[in-house]
């Protein structure tokens, strides 16, 4: 599949400080992709490159295969971390406004506008001043904003810090949809639960360097210690072989570490075989999170 | 261009709807209006009480003529003795004995007449009063010395200075040329000065709202930074233009109605004049005609539309100087105040002198001072309009118009790569030396 984004040894420096460090990543058309990494890592200054505020000193962006330029923006659609609106607009007013700096017209921008402001049964907000809303209504507003000129490419920073859990979960499954009608989503988190959910695909940041990329499922693989984990009932009795470690067994809960992954199937037959009754087994993958820690871990003793 | 123009028309339409937008551009004429109609009622206010003065006049100096009665002062002459007077004050209906005593002396230069009452006369009485005695003593001095009318007349002259020119076919301006050139350089100075402080002020604190409420850089991912921060200078100082437009057809017509509809004119005036001077007389009405007209030929002679499109030419240009400076300045700030002052100091400090050079240079228009701090940038859009009634030499306007055109550009360059950086940047103190670290900071 051809990338949507692409970014090549990108580099960004503030003064002496190196904020982008020769990243280089792709974004595939209909996917979400999860720009990860701990605070201060970088991710805003990369997703500010990628949205034309700044410019990269090195290192190239292309969207849909041409040089990030200047009309890319209106095909870009841009939630940051830190959001907010003009307090004293009426909420109408504002996302007409926001629309139409985007390039839409007055009608198109007017109809994109009612369309999402029906979906969350909240056209009765079209006279109300930004500022008589509660943070929460605000945030709707601001998403109807990022997405209302349906954009190629949806960056979130952070989209659901400061979300109670019913707009999460609407805006979430909003999310989903629109990567089914064929947008691609950038993803910037510091939350990993978030990810494992719903990105495909992954960057992590960390000291502006780009230290680990790829789809979630082979990145789990990768970092996986080849732990099982068996729950049972009676007196399991393992078998004596090179390469097989008890990590722990208790509870009925044993978990063993292997050195080839292959040979879960045989342990699990001879286990089979005992008058031992076995609820579940199954392998131990690291979650994002364990990874994350790792991977920082590492990169800040090297 | 077209988001420039959105952004323009945001600007502006969100001021000039708002309330107190509305408010102040109304309210501000009506209370001028107000203020003249108090200050006039002030002064044509007269006591309505009649008072009743018996005049005792030892000196014979009535004979030739009565003392004529005012509104609320009715004089009365008196043959009865003074003790009478005094005693039979009320059953008279007197408020008060005049007495002037027999004049010894007609060389002396000062007389004391006596005024018996039971509260001392208010200043307006005395001074009423005085004047009119005076002016009975000096026409019984001219009978008793045998003067003749005609030459003591021939002595009340005026002198009165007409510039012309060297050149004879130099423009001949009239006597008024220069106060009103300092009355019209001072007014347009002042405007210029509040302009450049509540519009700049304005811009300063939109680019500081705008940054703390952290919709710029949602703004900033659809519009080029500097596309924002020029439709915010451009769209404020259209409601600049427009609040000054309204005022400079409210003001007058206000006061057009005032003095149409509760007619406060020479009368109020005059009062004014009276109590200022005591005694002195008031202007012949003559003279005061003759005057009038000729400021209004001294102002029908100065070149209106010159002045007025080269008035909107500075007033354009220190706008765009200043704000530009302001909305630098307002993209560094954070929301502490003390900090903020520090950074507005550099800008204030320049509008301060400039609007003292503005004074010196009404009295002077063509001192070297007057002259170069017409043509430095950062005066000139306050000192140059003050000299423009005195029509300064073509090449002075050409080069400071000229100077101020590049400085613009300039400064709205480098304000725009200033605020380019600041409004993405928090929680970092910031001082003079980072603003110009961040000129040259890469896009």
């Amino acid at each position: 599949m051809k990338p949507i984004l692409k970014l090549e040894e990108v580099v960004k420096t503030y003064g002496d400080h190196v904020a982008v460090d020769h990243v280089s990543f792709e974004v595939n058309k209909g996917a979400i992709f999860g720009l990860l990494g701990p605070n201060g890592a970088g991710k805003t200054s990369i997703i500010r490159i990628i949205t034309t505020i700044t410019r990269a000193d090195s290192g190239q962006v292309y969207l849909n295969g041409e040089k990030l330029g200047s009309r890319h923006p209106n095909t870009i659609g841009y939630m940051p971390e830190e959001r907010g609106l003009y307090r004293k607009m009426k909420v109408g007013d504002h996302l007409i406004y926001l629309a139409r700096l985007k390039g839409l017209s007055k009608t198109d921008a007017k109809t994109a506008i009612d369309y999402w402001l029906e979906k969350f049964e909240i056209t009765h907000w079209w006279n109300k001043k930004v500022e008589e809303l509660s943070k929460g209504m605000q945030q709707k507003i601001q998403f109807i904003a990022t997405v209302v000129h349906n954009p190629q490419i949806l960056i979130l920073d952070e989209p659901f810090s400061g979300l109670d859990p019913i707009n999460t979960n609407l805006i979430k499954s909003e999310i989903l949809r629109m990567k089914h009608a064929g947008t691609s989503i950038i993803f910037s988190t510091h939350r990993m639960e978030q990810v494992e959910e719903i990105c495909e695909h992954i960057a992590l940041i960390d000291q502006g360097k780009n230290v680990l990329e790829g789809q979630v499922a082979n990145i789990k693989q990768q970092f996986k210690e080849n732990l099982f984990e068996i729950h049972y009932e009676g007196q399991p009795v393992l078998p004596e072989r090179a390469g097989l470690q008890v990590v722990s067994n208790e509870g009925g809960r044993l978990i063993i570490q292997l050195e080839d992954d292959r040979a879960s199937n045989q342990i699990l037959q001879e286990l089979l075989k005992q008058s031992i009754y076995i609820h579940s087994f199954r392998e131990i993958l690291p979650s994002l999170n364990e990874i994350f820690i790792r991977q920082v871990e590492t990169d800040k003793r090297s | 261009m077209e988001k420039l123009f959105l952004i323009i028309k945001r600007e502006y339409l969100t001021r000039v709807k708002k309330r107190s937008f509305i408010l102040t551009t109304i309210l501000t004429p009506l209370a001028f209006a107000l203020f003249f109609l108090v200050v006039g009622f002030i002064f044509s206010y007269e006591s309505d009480d009649v008072k009743r003065v018996a005049i005792l006049d030892e000196a014979g100096i009535l004979e030739s003529g009565g003392v004529s009665n005012e509104r609320n002062l009715v004089f009365i002459p008196e043959e009865k003795s003074l003790e009478e007077l005094r005693q039979n004050l009320e059953s008279l209906e007197y408020d008060g004995i005049l007495r002037i005593p027999p004049i010894t002396n007609l060389y002396a230069k000062s007389y004391t007449i006596f005024y018996y009452s039971e509260k001392p006369p208010t200043l307006d009485v005395e001074t009423l009063i005085s004047s009119k005695i005076n002016k009975r003593i000096e026409a019984y001095k001219i009978q008793e010395l045998q003067l003749d009318v005609a030459q003591l007349e021939a002595l009340d002259s005026k002198v009165s200075i007409n510039p012309e020119p060297l050149d004879e076919n130099g423009e001949d301006s009239s006597q008024f040329t220069g106060a009103i050139g300092a009355a019209i350089g001072s007014f347009m100075g002042i405007i210029m000065y509040m302009t450049v402080f509540i519009y700049g002020m304005m811009v300063m604190r939109s680019v500081m709202e705008e940054k703390t409420n952290r919709i710029v850089e949602v703004m900033i991912s659809s519009v080029r930074p500097f596309q924002l921060m020029l439709g915010k200078i451009i769209g404020v100082g259209a409601v600049g233009l427009t609040q000054i437009a309204i005022w400079a057809v409210l003001i007058p017509t206000l006061g057009f109605l005032v003095t149409l509809i509760f007619g406060i004119d020479t009368s109020g005036m005059q009062g004014m004049q009276n109590m200022g001077s005591g005694a002195a007389q008031a202007i012949d009405p003559e003279d005061a005609a003759n005057m009038a007209q000729q400021i209004l030929l001294a102002m029908g002679e100065l070149n209106w539309g010159m002045i007025l499109v080269l008035f909107l030419f500075y007033f354009l240009g220190g706008f765009f100087l200043y704000s530009s400076l302001f909305a630098a300045v307002g993209s560094a700030m954070s929301d502490d105040l003390g900090e903020s002052q520090a950074l507005t100091l550099p800008i204030t400090i320049p509008v301060l002198i400039a609007f003292y050079i503005m004074f010196a240079a009404v009295q002077s228009p063509n001192s070297s001072l007057a002259i170069w701090a017409s043509i430095f940038p950062l005066f000139s859009p306050i000192v140059m309009p003050a000299r423009l009634a005195f029509q300064p030499p073509v090449w002075e306007v050409a080069l400071s118009m000229g100077v101020l055109i590049a400085t613009c550009i300039l400064f709205v360059w480098i304000s725009s790569r200033i605020y380019r950086v600041g409004i993405l940047m928090y929680g970092k103190k910031v001082t003079l030396r980072t603003l110009g670290k961040w000129i040259f900071y890469k896009d």
